[in-house]
């Protein structure tokens, strides 16, 4: 058995295109937050991972997928603090712009530490359930399936899972240094004539759909770029 | 041949079955054994009777081991039980020293194969102690905690932590749900098996017999709450909700379907009460359906118009997954895992009081087109969420990260 932990596995512009999937198990850390002033000392220690988990973790973990709000400390400020103005602060955290997680981590800080400045109240109030911080391991595995082509991608994109698409568009954001998704930085190997779809790629917001939408909008986006193209 | 994977694949969709294929694939040869202790009746054997023969036919070597007892094994993992859901009493020192001989015994006929395998799945805390009998080991041995441990009677799980501390991982329902451990705690929500009695499709002739077998009118809308007599359920909230109503909407009727309590004392006091407050009103129905009246309830499910599940305190509330499978709406308790299930105006309702149940009744009764969107939503959120196949998922990752080192990102090439 070929084993290859921790390892970056990019898709190299210019070779054959290797579609890969995933699956997430999440796991506690025993870490809870009944205040905010907790969860504001907990998230300074808690791993990366645990962060990343609360933000996308949702995707693939049984989860509804119209939530209000998209991450999950937004939505514990709001069902469980009952605090709409730091639920709203939080939830427009986009993690897309964060170069990586202590960015992101830095982000929250500044958020919560900000509202128990704002009011003293807060620092002492207890939520109605804990906020229980979570991380997750990723597996990831070869479909077996490979496009040598731009072309042969847009074909087989109708018929890869979810998952595929979480590792291949939105899990591409921590391996790839420039934050991208596999996609669009394998087609920059092609030539100047797909620079179009890859701009219009780049600008999918992947934050507030739910794995099926997003992968409607690939294919749509594909099939849009190669149709015309063959006109 | 058709097997079970393909039968599922009508369910979920190939794409599904392909994922598990794939993810099994790594696994395949390896010798996996899962222990509880029964074969039958439970939500742990019905999870297995399913999980083991699709881990089979995933090429994955595994089988099911069943430990055997006496009444006073029983009596005490009973107690346990009941005090790792909170309640406060001492099990005796007879039944514990009980409890450790009669898994040493056990531990004699098991040794050999639990000792070879890659894998060992310990279910809930009757067989735990097993892993102590077991020093040559070979595989990983995980402990799968069936029950909501989230506030323990402290002194039994202490007793407890002894046996299970020593396991490479635990798995609970719930991130509240877990304890303290030594180990990684792996949190995978239960699940129901779409191809069960219970959840099963059904004829409609089958269906429309309830009404004339339990004296229903199929015309005038229909709740039903299916669950024991237990005062955590809350039977008598249902029953002052659907009184609440009644002012405004006088045709309804009520069905309480429950197991018969003649062997929980509680339960049967429980019972009276519900009799009582239901004593005069034709429209409120209390049924005592045995054990196995599972194509029962499930037909009960189906003709029901909205499904109550008022407990005011829950474990995951398999329950209400049943229920929104069966593409009904949802009045549920502010507890446990419902919510995690029932979410406001999506899939149903989430309350606090009779009052606030009531006030969903009638909502839901005036907006027929709204209780059908809701129970179309419930029932995509259970395919994509809460079937055994995603359950089967999470058992197979987190059998490879196990196998390689629990890595937070692991590379199958």
């Amino acid at each position: 058995m070929n084993d290859k932990t921790d390892q970056n596995n990019h898709q190299e512009p210019g070779r054959e295109f290797v579609i890969k999937d995933c699956a997430l198990i999440a796991i506690a850390t025993g870490s809870r937050a009944m205040t905010l002033r907790e969860l504001r000392d907990l998230l300074l220690s808690v791993t990366p991972d645990s962060i990343y988990y609360h933000f996308w973790g949702g995707l693939l973990q049984p989860r509804f997928e119209e939530r209000e709000y998209n991450n999950d400390f937004a939505a514990w400020a709001w069902y469980e603090m009952h605090d709409a103005i730091l639920a709203e602060r939080l939830a427009v955290i986009d993690p897309t712009e964060c170069q990586n997680m202590e960015e992101l981590r830095q982000q929250l800080l500044e958020i919560v530490e900000e509202r128990l400045d704002e009011r003293e109240t807060v620092s002492w109030m207890f939520a109605s359930a804990p906020f229980e911080f979570i991380r997750s391991q990723i597996v990831v595995f070869d479909t077996g399936k490979r496009a040598a082509s731009p072309e042969e991608l847009a074909a087989l994109l109708p018929d890869v899972s979810p998952s595929s698409i979480f590792y291949h568009f939105i899990d591409s954001r921590r391996r790839l240094g420039h934050h991208g998704d596999d996609f669009s930085f394998w087609l920059s190997g092609f030539n100047a004539c797909h620079r179009g779809l890859c701009d219009k790629l780049v600008a999918i917001d992947p934050y507030f759909v739910s794995l099926p939408e997003l992968k409607n909008q690939l294919v749509k986006l594909f099939q849009t770029h190669f149709n015309k193209e063959t006109v | 041949m058709n097997t079970l994977l393909d039968a599922y694949a009508n369910i979920t969709g190939q794409g599904v079955i392909d994922h598990l294929r794939q993810l099994a694939a790594p696994l395949r040869g390896m010798k996996v054994v899962h222990v509880n202790s029964t074969r039958v009746g439970g939500g742990v054997a019905e999870i297995l009777e399913k999980l083991v023969p699709l881990m089979q036919e995933l090429s994955i070597d595994t089988s099911w081991e069943v430990i055997t007892g006496n009444d006073d094994f029983f009596q005490c993992t009973k107690a346990m039980h009941n005090t790792l859901q909170g309640s406060r009493t001492r099990i005796p020192e007879n039944l514990l020293a009980t409890y450790e001989q009669i898994n040493r015994d056990n531990a004699e006929q098991l040794r050999a194969k639990l000792e070879e395998a890659d894998f060992v799945f310990i279910h809930d805390p009757q067989p735990a102690p097993l892993l102590s009998h077991c020093p040559n080991r070979q595989g990983k041995w995980i402990w799968r905690c069936h029950i909501d441990a989230s506030h323990p009677f402290r002194p039994v799980w202490k007793y407890l932590r002894g046996f299970v501390a020593g396991y490479d991982a635990s798995i609970f329902s719930l991130a509240r749900f877990a304890r303290t451990l030594p180990h990684p705690q792996y949190i995978i929500p239960p699940s129901i098996d779409p191809l069960s009695e219970k959840n099963m499709e059904l004829p409609e002739a089958e269906i429309k017999a309830v009404f004339s077998d339990f004296d229903l009118d199929p015309e005038r809308p229909l709740l039903l709450q299916v669950s024991r007599f237990d005062r955590f359920k809350d039977p008598l909230g249902v029953i002052q909700a659907y009184k609440l109503v009644k002012r405004f909407v006088p045709d309804q009727q009520l069905v309480l379907a429950g197991g018969s309590a003649t062997d929980d004392p509680e339960g049967e006091a429980v019972l009276q009460e519900v009799k009582e407050a239901a004593q005069g009103d034709p429209d409120i129905h209390i049924l005592l359906l045995p054990p196995d009246s599972h194509r029962r309830i499930n037909a009960l499910q189906r003709a029901a118009d909205i499904i109550l599940q008022k407990s005011i305190k829950e474990g995951f509330g398999l329950t209400v997954t049943e229920a929104m499978w069966k593409g009904k709406p949802v009045i549920g308790g502010n507890a446990g895992g419902i919510g995690l299930q029932v979410i406001n105006f999506n899939t149903g309702f989430r309350v606090n009081t009779p009052e606030g149940a009531a006030l969903r009744i009638r909502y839901l009764l005036h907006h027929p087109e709204k209780m059908q969107a809701m129970g179309h939503k419930g029932r995509e959120f259970v395919r994509d969420n809460f079937l055994l196949t995603r359950h089967l998922r999470e058992y197979l990752t987190l059998i490879l990260s196990l196998h390689y080192g629990g890595a937070e990102r692991i590379e199958l090439g």
